[in-house]
């Protein structure tokens, strides 16, 4: 890779051993994928991954140490994930003490350090750090350093925006840089798709079951999405907008996918339509058929696979403000029809603080906890990474919450029947 | 007994019994459970791996096309480094991910554990390798399969 000389003299000790150790850390990053430069980080914010403060991962924090006292910090304010505890999620006394005895008790330690390291606000802990109201939103053909699977694979479909799959720790250390490798994602070549998905089913897709099938084919490679502006049009409105999170959120973690593009409505694919598509790209046809054998070959690992669910998540990704308007009031109807007052199992909704405070300015808000909704600003992921709740029913709408822990998938639909206390539609 | 030659991301030799992995290796999901509570064994936690479930990883050559999932997968790793849980080596038939290479770079310059990472072996070395068979690796990225 070729270095500028201030690069350089970085990566030879000029400013002390530890952010020589960081240039070591970008410069063999690059090299594992044949970057020739480093190019600079050009957004406004940052994002990490790492929200937690896990006693698993006390080397991680140990190395943070190491980074403050040698007085690195980032370069720009940047915003993280989603933090792991609410009291108000319902959670027994063993779970408790597992939670905070056992498992984040680093946790303080953590939050202490990110604001050494210049986390932006005490309320920007979510994954969704695009959505207005928080305003980490990159510009078109911004570079970077961000790490999240499910706010990389929207920055760069939905926003344009230009990042790598980075992995948390890696991100920090680009924007301590204030500099990235240039190579994968950052490139046009690399933002080409190497998969053609036709979308042909009879009924609107789920997005993320349509998500998972996708990332589970293509893996790491870039799909070119035909079909589904059908169904989402060709405005990135709202409903759009929150289709895609929950959509690319599925491919990240049920593959590794990065950057899809969407006929007729992703930037990229709008402006270049099919000439991003590489020469002897392979197909993959999708219709309701496969969908349901994809969601009928999910494994249930729940000790009894008939058992009553105990726990629902919804709003992993978070929800936007939109969504929860939205299930607020297909909440309410379905508890109508049921005759029930309150939701039939625990439900937890999860959204981002700012947009959880937008919310609750709003009659939504009380017509939500009328139904029994606990509406909260956890990761639910963090929340069921634990062996207790391998032994509890939990069902989520959510493809990244079933790929990491036991929960059991549903299609939204299926969720709201179970939640307002109906005959689960097949 | 059969040779592959792939390209060197972290440089090392050793010799390991095969773990390997036919889909993608989700990093977090195998890693989670058991660098959370202890497990000596470090037991895959990925319940959508049928290949690997619940077997051993400590110390084995983990043999897999790529890593998958959660952009935690390198800190995941790196972790597992600093605390000696790792495999012996990671053998990628496909390029590395930026994930894996995150945390096999992370391992490398902060932890003094040793984890020798070599990719591109090839479809044909996923084809050939089998759990349970002894791996050989040297400095230059060949990989013995015997």
């Amino acid at each position: 890779m070729l270095l500028t000389a201030q690069q350089q003299a970085l990566l030879d000790g000029e400013k002390g051993e530890v952010m020589a150790k960081v240039m070591k850390t970008l410069v063999m990053y690059g090299e594992a994928f044949g970057a020739q430069r480093m190019v600079p980080v050009t957004s406004a914010m940052g994002h990490t991954v790492i929200s937690f403060g896990l006693k698993a991962m006390k080397p991680v924090y140990d190395l943070y140490d190491e980074l403050i006292d040698a007085g690195l910090c980032s370069k720009q304010k940047f915003s993280a994930d989603p933090k792991p505890l609410d009291k108000n999620v319902p959670s027994n006394f063993l779970e408790n003490l597992v939670f905070n005895k056992f498992m984040y008790t680093e946790q303080e330690r953590y939050e202490q350090q990110l604001k050494k390291l210049g986390i932006h606000d005490d309320d920007d802990y979510t994954c969704t750090c695009y959505v207005d109201q928080l305003g980490n939103k990159p510009e078109k053909g911004d570079v970077l350093s961000w790490a999240e699977s499910s706010a990389v694979v929207y920055a760069n479909s939905v926003l344009g925006a230009r990042c790598n799959r980075n992995s948390g720790m890696i991100e920090l250390m680009g924007s301590i840089a204030g500099f990235v490798p240039e190579f994968g994602l950052l490139t046009d070549e690399g933002r080409k798709a190497s998969w053609i998905i036709e979308v042909k089913c009879e009924h609107k897709p789920e997005a993320q079951l349509l998500g998972s099938a996708i990332g589970m084919k293509v893996m790491e490679e870039v799909p070119y999405i035909k079909g589904l502006d059908k169904w989402l049009g060709t405005e990135l409105d709202d409903d759009a907008c929150a289709y895609l999170k929950d959509f690319g959120a599925a491919t990240a973690s049920n593959g590794a996918v990065g950057l899809y593009h969407v006929e007729n409505l992703t930037p990229e694919a709008k402006e270049l339509g099919e000439k991003l598509i590489k020469e002897g790209a392979q197909v993959y046809v999708i219709d309701d058929a496969e969908l349901k054998r994809v969601q009928d070959n999910y494994p249930c690992i729940w000790k009894n696979p008939d058992a009553k669910p105990k726990l629902c998540f919804v709003g992993c990704p978070h929800m936007t403000l939109k969504q929860l308007q939205d299930w607020t009031v297909n909440v309410e109807n379905g508890l109508k029809e049921t005759g029930l007052k309150k939701v039939a199992i625990p439900t937890v909704f999860t959204s981002s603080p700012p947009v959880i405070k937008e919310f609750n300015k709003t009659d939504y808000s009380r017509r939500l906890k009328d139904c029994g909704v606990v509406l909260s600003y956890i990761c639910p992921l963090m929340y069921m990474n634990n062996p207790i709740c391998k032994s509890k029913p939990v069902i989520t709408s959510s493809n990244k919450l079933r790929t990491y822990t036991s929960a059991k998938y549903y299609r939204e639909e299926q969720i709201l029947d179970i939640i307002t206390g109906k005959e689960v539609r097949k | 007994m059969r040779q592959f030659k792939g390209r060197v991301i972290v440089p090392g030799e050793c010799e390991a019994e095969a773990l390997v992995s036919r889909c993608g290796f989700n990093t977090l999901a195998s890693y989670q459970m058991a660098l959370q509570f202890g497990d000596k064994e470090v037991k895959c936690g990925d319940q959508n791996n049928p290949d690997i479930y619940k077997k051993p990883m400590l110390g084995k050559a983990l043999c897999l096309p790529q890593t998958i999932g959660s952009t935690t997968g390198g800190m995941v790793l790196f972790t597992a480094c600093a605390q000696h849980k790792q495999p012996a080596c990671m053998l990628f038939s496909m390029p590395i991910d930026s994930l894996a290479a995150s945390g096999a770079i992370l391992g490398d310059v902060w932890t003094d554990s040793v984890m020798p990472v070599i990719d591109n072996l090839g479809e044909d070395f996923l084809n050939y390798v089998r759990t349970g068979m002894k791996i050989k690796i040297s400095q230059d990225g060949t990989v013995t399969v015997d």
